[in-house]
């Protein structure tokens, strides 16, 4: 999956858990502003804020990307993370699976409330996640 | 290839504007594309007017150095502008993606009739030109038809929500108590718009109890017991209850069987039951007419 | 910055949780209340969360561990105003929160507690 070519509606770079706040905040007002149903609003900015919570917490910090996807009637968003990668995928996308507090839970529960959902160790080091989001129900 | 800038198709476009846009009308009826049992020939020709107008703004600035045509360019947001304004009205009255595409290619007729006299002396270029303004044409009809394919599911899920709301009905039967009779069979899809429909009624009446009768539903397999703990888990964590009722013997050995727990939420046999119990939550008794004292009644 | 104020009312703590609140803010309130248990001895804890448009992993399990942390001290927490949309999305992210009680608004969860006294 790639966004090369999509336009993007915002970027947030995410160095605190306030940054995590604002993540939510921006992506829920290019959502609303696409006129999104308010249950598939609420689910997908729910896994954003798991993603850039993790690319806070064990990520090191990164940046989020948010891409408008008129064709598919979908938002996307883009994580990158500046840290050691996620030496496990598999494994830390089962619930419960944790290496601090949190992660396991919260990237299995992002993939569930999203449309398509990505995750890799970027070349370089670091984790990208790309996931996409539907607009409407159907 | 790519310093062809379609200017004899501008020229011509700014020269017979008018022409033009009555020749592409004539055009589109001779091909079916026009909806005259639908908009009247003023209306048309305004619509018509206003797309023409718009083509005519994009091919002029939005033309890329590659030679392609990209209508999510800036360029063309006059052209998206016009499209999206008369695309709502044109699917509400029916008229279908086909049509509104063949309209758009109907343009490409008295267009290059023009540039075939003006080029007939370089048959070069005309060619060149041709070929260019074929692909605009094109990649116009094309993104018409996404347009229209777009709004037109937009229509039928909205046409299909309205459709749910009536036959998923939440009925508010006492203050403060709900009930939501499911009926036949219980998909995905369909579980999760019944569960909306009945939290959201939640909070428009204040419901402390939910009675989701299942008497209706022909099969519970494990999915639907799955769906129906869900729904109840949501309503608990609103602040409401559920109770299940209409749990035949059979469908109470199918979850037994399938090992579902139904955990704490609670049910009944039949509604009857399930209301007595609903009423006696929120504070209320059915007695008899006799029981009540007269200066009551 | 303060994202939550917590009022004492008839031996109960009552709280609003605003939308734009961070994890640390969070953390931070289950700090305070847990403290404002013990020194008031409340009875209960009745948390808003109806401004909240999301309710993610981290929040759900705050909300779970403040109950626990409320329980020990002989308190019991009431989660209000849920939303529906936010109610499916737990619901589907398997947080079914059975320890947390709930209730539809904050009259009814003080009239729940109130009914639920000694005796």
């Amino acid at each position: 999956m790639t966004f090369e070519g999509c336009r993007k509606a915002a970027s947030v770079d995410l160095r605190t858990d306030r940054d995590v706040a604002m993540a939510r905040g921006v992506v829920a007002k290019v959502m609303k502003g696409e006129g999104a149903n308010t249950l598939m609003q609420t689910r997908f900015v729910t896994a954003v804020s798991e993603i850039a919570r993790n690319a806070v917490k064990h990520g090191g910090g990164g940046r989020l990307d948010v891409f408008l996807l008129p064709r598919d009637r979908s938002v996307g968003v883009e994580c990158r993370d500046r840290g050691t990668g996620i030496a496990n995928l598999p494994e830390a996308m089962t619930d419960g699976f944790s290496t601090g507090d949190s992660m396991g839970r919260g990237l299995g529960g992002a993939q569930r409330l999203t449309s398509t959902f990505e995750i890799e160790n970027a070349p370089g080091g670091g984790t990208v996640v790309r996931m996409t989001g539907k607009l409407q129900r159907r | 290839m790519s310093d062809v800038k379609l200017e004899t198709t501008l020229e011509v476009l700014k020269a017979d504007f008018n022409d033009i846009l009555s020749d592409w009308i004539d055009e589109a009826d001779e091909s079916g594309a026009k909806r005259s049992d639908l908009f009247s020939e003023a209306e048309e020709r305004e619509q018509a007017a206003s797309l023409l107008m718009a083509f005519r703004k994009g091919v002029k600035e939005g033309q890329r150095d590659d030679g392609d045509f990209d209508l999510e360019d800036d360029y063309w947001a006059d052209l998206r502008g016009v499209l999206s304004e008369i695309t709502n009205e044109r699917v509400e009255r029916g008229v279908r993606p086909e049509e509104m595409a063949a309209l758009v290619l109907a343009l490409k007729t008295p267009i290059i009739e023009r540039i075939k006299v003006k080029l007939c002396k370089e048959p070069d270029r005309l060619v060149d030109e041709i070929m260019l303004l074929s692909k605009a044409i094109d990649r116009f009809a094309l993104y018409t038809n996404e347009v229209f394919i777009a709004e037109r599911e937009q229509v039928i899920e909205r046409q299909r929500e309205e459709m749910m709301e009536l036959s998923t009905p939440v009925v508010e039967l006492w203050d403060r108590v709900l009930t939501l009779p499911l009926i036949g069979t219980l998909d995905s899809l369909r579980a999760q718009e019944v569960m909306e429909s009945l939290l959201q009624a939640i909070v428009e009446y204040k419901a402390e109890v939910c009675i989701i009768d299942i008497t209706g539903v022909r099969t519970v397999d494990t999915q639907v017991a799955q769906h129906l703990l869900r729904t109840a888990a949501a309503v608990r964590l609103m602040g409401a209850n559920c109770i299940i009722s209409g749990i035949s013997p059979k469908i109470a050995q199918t979850m037994v069987q399938l090992g579902v727990d139904v955990g704490e939420v609670s049910t009944r046999s039949s509604i009857r039951s399930a209301l007595k119990d609903a009423l006696e939550r929120v504070g209320v008794a059915i007695l008899p007419v006799d029981s009540v004292p007269a200066a009551t009644k | 910055m303060r994202a939550a104020a917590i009022y004492p009312v008839e031996g109960v703590l009552l709280v609003s949780i605003q939308d734009d609140i961070t994890d640390t803010d969070i953390l931070d309130l289950q700090d305070a209340l847990s403290e404002r248990i013990g020194e008031m001895d409340a009875k209960g804890v009745v948390i808003d969360i109806s401004a909240l448009e999301i309710v993610d992993t981290f929040v759900g399990r705050v909300l779970a561990q403040l109950t626990a942390i409320a329980r020990l001290l002989d308190a019991e927490t009431y989660v209000v105003g849920m939303r529906p949309a936010v109610a499916m999305t737990l619901v589907e992210l398997g947080m079914y929160l059975p320890e947390n009680r709930t209730a539809l608004t904050l009259t009814h969860a003080l009239q729940k507690i109130r009914g639920s006294g000694p005796g």
